[in-house]
């Protein structure tokens, strides 16, 4: 693999860019490996591509359905944060947090990490003791975030209307580090570098089935043939049920349908990420100039990725009344992504019942954070076995014990 | 916009004016079951892709439960029938075979 540098955009200019390689080869399947991942989203990519750099593990092969990055890696509003309010959570986020901002130099990809810093707008009373309390937790958890007053929340976005009719704004949960990626940069980045390391991935090659034989996993069956395996790591976000269908158990997962929407792109005008979690909207501006919106999601199971209308004029709605300079704006594009809810709105990174088969899924509405942590836990699972310390708390087994981490209450819906 | 037809005031109401209740038919196992039947009541769903039997409540209109069939790739709706119903009714899976015949209640 060559390396991308300004010496080689000098080089290429000077013959006509002829020698650019392609990012990642599409290599046709091999008839066995020792780890299958099925899913080549962030996540997926992310645990090929530490199983690679920290475990040594290079036959490996990620195969995925469409094409790379083209699920909700690519469906996302890019927000980056780690200010949860459980002890797992917060340690889990924050390595992924910290795993971002060294990303583009870790693999020579640019994924455009903007430590633009995260307002999580506390609207009613109940959120201001809330986000007081997430404070105090992460400052307990080594994550730096402070609760601001609504004079420092008009400082850092003076485009806030923060005597609002409803819910005005009486503070804020402030994570200066935080902040967006570019999606796609993140899923190729991880792509070319598995690639470069000698991993194959497959796209357009969907799994229709998981052969096993004694309770351990032997292979999957697909649409370009039966591939073996020593280990299968499950990453699959909304289609986790299809998949656990296929290789014989349930998971405590629902599979909902979550938009986002952009604005015509407009000159800049706000530079941090604003949630709003009562009034259900964040925005942030993208680097072209569009307001990327997001909301809530769907209530009921789909696989649709298209989601229902009411939903974005609710989250329009709320987002109008945050920042009214918002109202005259054209709407651009709408997309959706289908979504795998947990009841404790955590992530399950786990072994499975079915011997030598890992799952990592449930991030349900905030999965675009985590890829670097949550693609390090399950690397770390997948190579010893077992779920190392930043997974310990995910596993499946926390909901028959009743050791959830609730993060339903802790972080609001939206993520 | 999904529109559903409530069985108990006969309205066609559509989805915001309804309330999405999750899956149905779900055997309840209360104090004194095993942990995992509890799980499984509480936490495990099929979450199909395709044909999913599911409640809703009629929020905006007479208030009332129903359950409803309906697939959750095209969002066509096989028909709605009474809450107090404990398993898919006859009429209603006979109709969903009809149309897709690969499918089996399981």
């Amino acid at each position: 693999m060559r390396r991308y540098s300004a010496f080689a955009i000098a080089r290429e200019a000077f013959r006509h860019h002829l020698g650019w390689e392609r990012a990642w080869a599409s290599p046709a399947p091999k008839s066995r490996y020792d780890v299958i991942i099925v899913g080549a989203g962030g996540h997926g990519l992310a645990t090929a591509y530490y199983l690679g750099k920290n475990h040594g593990i290079t036959n490996v092969a990620v195969i995925e359905k469409g094409w790379l990055g083209g699920g909700n890696t690519g469906r996302n509003t890019t927000i980056i944060r780690s200010n949860y309010l459980q002890d797992p959570s917060a340690a889990i986020y924050e390595k992924s947090r910290s795993l971002y901002e060294n990303l583009s130099q870790d693999f020579n990809y640019n994924v455009m990490f903007s430590p633009r810093g995260v307002i999580m707008l506390a609207q009613t009373e109940h959120e201001v003791r809330g986000y007081k309390r997430t404070a105090h937790a992460n400052a307990l958890q080594g994550v730096t975030t402070e609760f601001i007053s609504p004079d420092r929340v008009k400082d850092l976005c003076p485009i806030i209307n923060i005597d609002g009719p409803r819910y005005p704004v009486l503070g804020g949960l402030w994570q200066a580090r935080g902040g967006t990626a570019r999606h796609d940069a993140v899923a190729w980045g991880y792509a070319r570098a598995c690639s470069a390391m000698g991993m194959d991935i497959i796209q357009q090659c969907e799994v229709t089935g998981i052969t096993a034989q004694g309770g351990k996993v032997t292979g999957v069956q697909t649409t370009k043939g039966a591939i073996g395996c020593a280990k299968l790591g499950i990453v699959v976000a909304g289609h986790s049920g299809v998949l656990a269908e296929m290789a014989g158990f349930r998971l405590p997962i629902e599979s909902v349908a979550l938009q986002a929407l952009v604005s015509e792109p407009i000159k800049p005008c706000m530079d941090v990420v604003v949630m709003a979690n009562t009034v259900h909207g964040y925005m942030s501006q993208s680097d072209k100039g569009e307001m990327v919106i997001g909301g809530g999601a769907d209530g009921y199971n789909n696989y649709t990725q298209r989601g229902s209308f009411h939903h974005i004029e609710e989250t329009v709605r709320a987002l109008i009344e945050t920042f009214p300079m918002i109202s005259r704006l054209k709407m651009l594009r709408q997309w959706g992504g289908i979504v795998d809810m947990t009841g404790d709105r955590s992530p399950i990174i786990s072994p499975t019942p079915l011997g030598n088969c890992f799952i990592n899924c449930g991030w349900g509405t905030g999965g675009f954070k985590a890829i670097p942590g949550s693609g390090w836990a399950t690397a770390e699972m997948i190579a010893g076995g077992a779920p190392g310390p930043l997974a310990a708390a995910f596993g499946l087994e926390r909901f028959r014990e009743g050791r959830f981490i609730d993060e339903s209450v802790a972080a609001g819906v939206a993520h | 916009m999904l529109i559903l037809t409530c069985p108990n005031c006969g309205l066609t109401a559509e989805e915001s004016e309804l309330a999405p209740g999750g899956e149905a038919h779900l055997k309840r196992f209360g104090p004194g079951s095993e942990d995992a039947d509890f799980e499984g009541y509480l936490f495990q769903r099929a979450n199909p892709k395709g044909v999913h039997f599911e409640r809703w409540r009629h929020a905006y209109g007479c208030g009332k439960w129903f359950l409803a069939a309906r697939c959750t790739v095209t969002l066509e709706v096989f028909g709605t029938y009474p809450a107090q119903t404990t398993e898919p009714p006859t009429e209603i899976v006979n109709k969903i075979k009809a149309k897709r015949p690969d499918w089996s209640l399981s």
